[in-house]
C-alpha cells in the first residue's frame, strides 16, 4: 500500500512539474521530405524562444493535408501543393483560406547500375519519358546513346525501379515528366502514387536505392540529399536551355530564382523544368500549409515570428542539412506574405 | 431465510449475485462477448469510411485489375491474387516442414534436443516482422536472383510457373519470407498439440504391434489433427496480414500473373505504403475498401477452414463407428 501511494504522488508530481511549463504548444503534421530541417528549426527555434514549443509529425504529404483541414493540427506540411478542390475543401471546413509558404527545395537524380559503366550518364527528357513509359526498353537504344557518345552501352533491358509508397519525391518525378512528355501526361499524370506502366517497386528511398543498387542494368530515381549522403552515382539531365546539368544545391535553387519571376501570388506553382542555364529540372519547393486566419493570437503570433525567423536565419541551416535555401526573390516575396496571416 | 434451509428454497437473483459464482459468470460473458462487439464494430467501420468507393464500383471492385490514383480508378483483384498467391505459396512451403518438425520434436527426438530445438523455434515466432524483411531483402533476395531462380529456371523453366525475367524479388521470394515467419507458430502449437495426446493412445498401438512410425502417423497424428489445422489456420492468418516483410520482398507491381518469378503486391502491402500519402477521399475509400475484402478473406478461409475439419471429424467418427 505504501508503495502504491508513493507511486501515485510520484505521478502527480511528474503532472505538476509538466503543467507548471506552461510552454505555447503548435502542432503541425505533414511531409516527410523536409522532416529533418523542420525538426532542427524547431528544435532551434525553441532554444532561442523556450515559451513556444513547435511539435511536428512526418506522417506524409496526404495526411498533413487532411489533418489542417479537419483542424486537429494547427499547420500542416506538403511536398506537393493543395489542388484547388482540396483548397475549397479547407475553406468550406475552416472557414478561411489556406496559405502556402515555401520553406526548403528539394531534387529528385536518376540513379543506375550498368555493369561495366562507370561513367557519369547524360539523360535527355526523351530518353527518361521514354525509359518510364517502356517504350524505350534497352540500354544502348539511340535515345539514351546520342547523348553519350563514347560510352559503350550494353544491349541489356533496363529494368525500372520506381517507388511503391506515395511520397513527394513521386510527385516531382512524375510531375516533371508529365511536363516534358505529353504521352506520359495523358497515360500516366502526376501524383504521389501513380500507375506505373513498368517496373518493381522499393519501399522509400532506401528500397529504390537498395534493389537498385542489387539488380544489375536497373535504374530508379531517388531525392538528390539521400543520393549525396549515401554516395550514389546519378546522371546529369538535360534542363529546358538544353544543357546537361548534375543535381546539386546551387542548381536546384537556380532552379527556383528562374520560376521566381512568374511565380504566382500564393506560391503554389510547380519549378520541375525551370528556365534558366544552371537550373536542375527535376526540383521543386516543400511548403507549410498555414490557415489565414488563426483564432489564437497568441498562436498566430507566434507562427508568424517562426515563418520571419525560418525565412531569415532558418534559411542558413538547410545547406548544413543538404536541402537547398530558398533564392531572395522567393524569399522577399514570402516575408510579404505574411502578413496575410490574421 | 438463510442457513440449511436456503438451497432448498429458490434463491433471488441477488443472493445468487452475492455468490461470486454469478458475477465471475457474467464478467467473463461481458469479454467474451466484447471481442466479438470490437470484431463487428470494426467490420461496420470499414464499411462506413469505404462508402465513396463502393458506391463507384460496387462490385466491379472485386474483378477489376486497374489500380490509378491519379484518375482514380481502383480495382482489388491483383492485390486479393498476390495475397492468396504468397499464402499458399508460404503454407505449401511450411506446413510440411512444420508438422514433421513438431513430429520430430514431439515424439522422436530426445528430449534434451528437443527442448533445446523448441526453445530457440519460440524465440523465432517473436523476431519482428521486419527483421525477416531485412533478412529479405539483404540476403534472400541476391540468393534468389544469382542462385535459385536461374536454377529453377534451368530445371523446370518449360513449366509457366518458372518462366519469365528473375530479379529476386517476387511471388517466389514473398512465399518463402513468409513460409519462415508462419514455421515457428506451426512447429510449437503442433507440437504442444502432439505431446498432449495421452500415452495411452500410443501405447495402445505398440502393443498392437505398430513400429514407433506407425504408431506415431497412425495414431498419435490423427488424434491431435484438429489442433493441427488449428496451428496451420493461425499460421495462414498471419501469413494472409504480414505487412512489411512482404513488402520489402514482393516488388510491389500491381499485377496477375503466372509465374512466381513475376513482382506483385498484396492487399497489406498496398494499404501500408500508400495510406498516408492518398490525399484524394475516393483514393482513401478505395484503400479502406482493400482493408474490408481482406477482413472478409480471412473470415470466408478461416470459415471454410472449420468446414473441413467438421468435414474430415465427421468421416472419422464414421470410419471408427
Amino acid at each position: 500500500m505504501k508503495r502504491f501511494t508513493g507511486f501515485a504522488l510520484a505521478l502527480l508530481a511528474l503532472g505538476a512539474i509538466a503543467l507548471a511549463q506552461n510552454a505555447l504548444l503548435i502542432n503541425g503534421a505533414g511531409a516527410t521530405f523536409p522532416y529533418p530541417a523542420y525538426s532542427k528549426w524547431f528544435d532551434v527555434y525553441h532554444k532561442q524562444k523556450p515559451a513556444i514549443q513547435i511539435n511536428y509529425q512526418s506522417v506524409g504529404s496526404g495526411a498533413g493535408i487532411r489533418q489542417v483541414t479537419e483542424g486537429t493540427v494547427d499547420f500542416g506540411a506538403s511536398d506537393g501543393p493543395m489542388t484547388d478542390k482540396q483548397l475549397e475543401d479547407f475553406t468550406a471546413k475552416r472557414g478561411t483560406q489556406i496559405l502556402h509558404f515555401p520553406t526548403v527545395l528539394g531534387a529528385d537524380v536518376p540513379t543506375y547500375n550498368i555493369p561495366g559503366v562507370s561513367a557519369e550518364l547524360n539523360f535527355t527528357p526523351d530518353a527518361l519519358a521514354g525509359i518510364f513509359l517502356g517504350s524505350i526498353t534497352k540500354w544502348n537504344d539511340p535515345a539514351i546513346a546520342g547523348a553519350n557518345k563514347g560510352v559503350t552501352l550494353p544491349a541489356a533491358d533496363i529494368l525500372v525501379i520506381h517507388r511503391s509508397d506515395g511520397s513527394g519525391t513521386t510527385y516531382i518525378w512524375t510531375d516533371y515528366l508529365s511536363k516534358i512528355s505529353d504521352t506520359w501526361k495523358t497515360k500516366v499524370g502526376t501524383g504521389t502514387s501513380v500507375n506505373w506502366p513498368v517496373g518493381l517497386g522499393g519501399k522509400g528511398n532506401e528500397g529504390v536505392a537498395g534493389l537498385v543498387k542489387q539488380t544489375p542494368y536497373a535504374i530508379g530515381y531517388v531525392e538528390l540529399i539521400y543520393a549525396i549522403q549515401n554516395k550514389m552515382p546519378y546522371g546529369k539531365i538535360r534542363n529546358s536551355a538544353g544543357v546537361f546539368v548534375k543535381a546539386d544545391l546551387a542548381g536546384v535553387s537556380a532552379a527556383a530564382a528562374g520560376a521566381a519571376k512568374t511565380m504566382p501570388e500564393d506560391f503554389r506553382v510547380s519549378i520541375t523544368n525551370a528556365p534558366g542555364k544552371a537550373a536542375y529540372p527535376v526540383s521543386s519547393f516543400t511548403w507549410l500549409l498555414i490557415p489565414a486566419h488563426i483564432q489564437d493570437a497568441a498562436k498566430r503570433d507566434a507562427i508568424k515570428g517562426f515563418l520571419h525567423w525560418m525565412l531569415t536565419e532558418g534559411q542558413n541551416y538547410a545547406e548544413g542539412l543538404a536541402y537547398a535555401k530558398l533564392p531572395k526573390e522567393v524569399v522577399v516575396k514570402e516575408l510579404k506574405a505574411i502578413s496575410k496571416i490574421q | 431465510m438463510r442457513g440449511a434451509g436456503s438451497s432448498l428454497s429458490p434463491r433471488s437473483l441477488f443472493s445468487r449475485l452475492c455468490q461470486g459464482d454469478e458475477i465471475a459468470r457474467l464478467i467473463t460473458l461481458l469479454f467474451a462477448a466484447s471481442v466479438v462487439l470490437i470484431a463487428l464494430a470494426i467490420v461496420y467501420q470499414l464499411w462506413v469510411d469505404s462508402a465513396l468507393s463502393r458506391h463507384r464500383f460496387g462490385l466491379h471492385f472485386l474483378v477489376t485489375s486497374v489500380w490509378d490514383p491519379v484518375f482514380e480508378q481502383f480495382g482489388a483483384l491483383p492485390f486479393i491474387y498476390g495475397t492468396l498467391l504468397t499464402s499458399a505459396v508460404a503454407l505449401l512451403l511450411a506446413v510440411p516442414l512444420g508438422i514433421g518438425a513438431a513430429i520430430f520434436l514431439a515424439e522422436l527426438a530426445p528430449q534434451r534436443i528437443s527442448a533445446v530445438c523448441t526453445f530457440f523455434i519460440e524465440l523465432l515466432a517473436a523476431v519482428p516482422s521486419v527483421i525477416y524483411g531485412l533478412l529479405g531483402v539483404f540476403v534472400l533476395v541476391p540468393l534468389m536472383r544469382q542462385d535459385v531462380q536461374p536454377f529453377l529456371k534451368n530445371t523446370l523453366g518449360f513449366l509457366p510457373l518458372f518462366s519469365g525475367p528473375a530479379y529476386g524479388v517476387g511471388f517466389l521470394t514473398a512465399g518463402i519470407v513468409l513460409a519462415l515467419m508462419i514455421l515457428p507458430f506451426i512447429i510449437s502449437v503442433s507440437r504442444e498439440v502432439l505431446l498432449s495426446v495421452p500415452r495411452d493412445q500410443r501405447e495402445a498401438a505398440l502393443a498392437l504391434g505398430s513400429t514407433r512410425w506407425e504408431s506415431t502417423w497412425r495414431v498419435v497424428v490423427p488424434f491431435a489433427r484438429t489442433g493441427i489445422f488449428g496451428s496451420i489456420f493461425l499460421a495462414l492468418a498471419r501469413a494472409l496480414g504480414e505487412t512489411m516483410a512482404v513488402t520489402m520482398v514482393i516488388g510491389n507491381t500491381p499485377q496477375i500473373a503466372a509465374s512466381l518469378f513475376a513482382p506483385g503486391y498484396t492487399i497489406a502491402a498496398v494499404i501500408a505504403n500508400e495510406f498516408t500519402e492518398a490525399t484524394s477521399d475516393l483514393y482513401l475509400h478505395a484503400l479502406i475498401e482493400l482493408g474490408l475484402v481482406l477482413f472478409l478473406l480471412t473470415f470466408i478461409l478461416n470459415g471454410m477452414a472449420r468446414l473441413l475439419i467438421l468435414l474430415t471429424e465427421r468421416k472419422g467418427a464414421e470410419v471408427r463407428a
